[in-house]
């Protein structure tokens, strides 16, 4: 991929692995950023109304936090970051070297549950990227 | 890196606001955020100390409307400029498009003005982004002052200091009274929206 730009139909592709692999789920709001604080998408259910654009700079920073972090402690990275509230929680997942995969979702689905539906989502969305 | 969006059309612009500590940053942004109220899509975040110092960022998400049919959003960010941040400070350049360097015109903040710089040079390094490509907008800040009787350097010796090799586009501003502030801003975005065209082409 041409890192900057992504296609109409890259993006489309894009967009349905996420309705139907996590908002379906019961996720109430996904974001793709890279990690500069740009949002590449954002998908949600409908119902939740959240400032993406300053979740996105706020994500950015945060995961790049943990991120020099661990390399203090001699860490390659922290594999899990996840913030749990009493209503919603946000996951984080790193696609490649610059894309986040941000979930934001209620106590209605498990972490775990999550996590694998994550890791497929994440699969799918990198070999979407190698296609260019 | 800007990031473009085929899709929505819609092109993201990263604008980072950076110089030494009290040299204005945040004040930019605040008087940005209070004067273009209907072109801000949102609240402006500030990560700050009690103090009111900058600990990781402001951010303010800025609205430009459309060139050439794409919706051009414009995310301004200032840096903390206390010494002791330099790694948070590289993790804000990150992806960055533009940058315009506050510098402090008062006298004896002339030796602080130069080490950001130099700095900022090092820091874009890291990224392997050379300051002398990237867009760039110096502004000499708090020119205020000369009328309150505080020594504050001339243009000339801000000029020589800063800008004899960079060569970039300069304004004299006072961000607490709004004075070029507007002006700056709009230099930056002009100066990065052109150099992003340059790219795709
Ligand atoms: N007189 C005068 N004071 C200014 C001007 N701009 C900023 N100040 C004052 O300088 C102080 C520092 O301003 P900030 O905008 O917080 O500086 P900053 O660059 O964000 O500082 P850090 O966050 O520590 O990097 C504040 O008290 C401002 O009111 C100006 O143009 N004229
Ligand atoms: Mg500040």
């Amino acid at each position: 991929m041409n890192y900057g730009i992504v296609s109409q139909e890259q993006l489309e592709q894009i967009d349905v692995i996420l309705s139907d692999k996590l908002i379906k789920l019961g996720v109430d709001c996904v974001i793709i950023i890279d990690m500069a604080g740009n949002i590449i998408t954002a998908k949600d259910n409908g119902e939740s109304k959240y400032d993406v654009y300053s979740f996105a700079a706020l994500a950015a920073g945060n995961f790049a936090t943990v991120d020099a972090m661990a390399k203090l402690v001699g860490e390659q990275e922290f594999s899990l970051l996840f913030h749990k509230g009493q209503e919603s929680n946000i996951h984080f997942s790193k696609i490649d070297d610059e894309l986040l995969l941000i979930s934001m979702f209620g106590q209605d689905i498990s972490l775990g549950f999550l996590r694998l539906n994550v890791v497929d989502v994440v699969e799918k969305i990198r070999k979407i990227w190698e296609k260019e | 890196m800007s990031f473009i969006n085929l899709k929505e059309k819609v092109v993201q612009v990263k604008i980072v606001y950076y110089g030494p500590g009290r040299g204005g940053k945040t004040t930019n942004l605040e008087f940005v955020n209070r004067t273009y109220r209907k072109q801000i899509l949102s609240e402006m975040v500030s990560l700050k100390t009690h103090g009111d110092r900058t600990l990781f960022f402001d951010f303010l998400p800025f609205d430009m409307g459309k060139i050439k049919g794409y919706d051009i959003k414009i995310q301004l960010y200032t840096v903390p400029g206390q010494v002791k941040y330099n790694a948070t400070r590289k993790l804000v350049l990150r992806g960055v498009d533009g940058i315009v360097f506050v510098a402090d015109a008062m006298e004896k903040q002339r030796e602080k003005n130069i080490r950001s710089l130099n700095q900022l040079h090092e820091n874009l390094q890291s990224y392997k982004e050379s300051i002398f490509k990237i867009p760039l907008v110096m502004q000499y800040n708090k020119v205020d002052l000369k009328e309150h009787g505080i020594p504050v350097l001339p243009l000339s010796v801000l000029q020589n200091d800063l800008n004899s090799r960079l060569k970039v586009p300069y304004l004299e501003a006072s961000a607490i009274t709004g004075y070029n502030v507007a002006a700056t801003l709009k230099k930056i975005i002009s100066s990065s929206v052109i150099s992003i065209q340059k790219k795709l082409l």
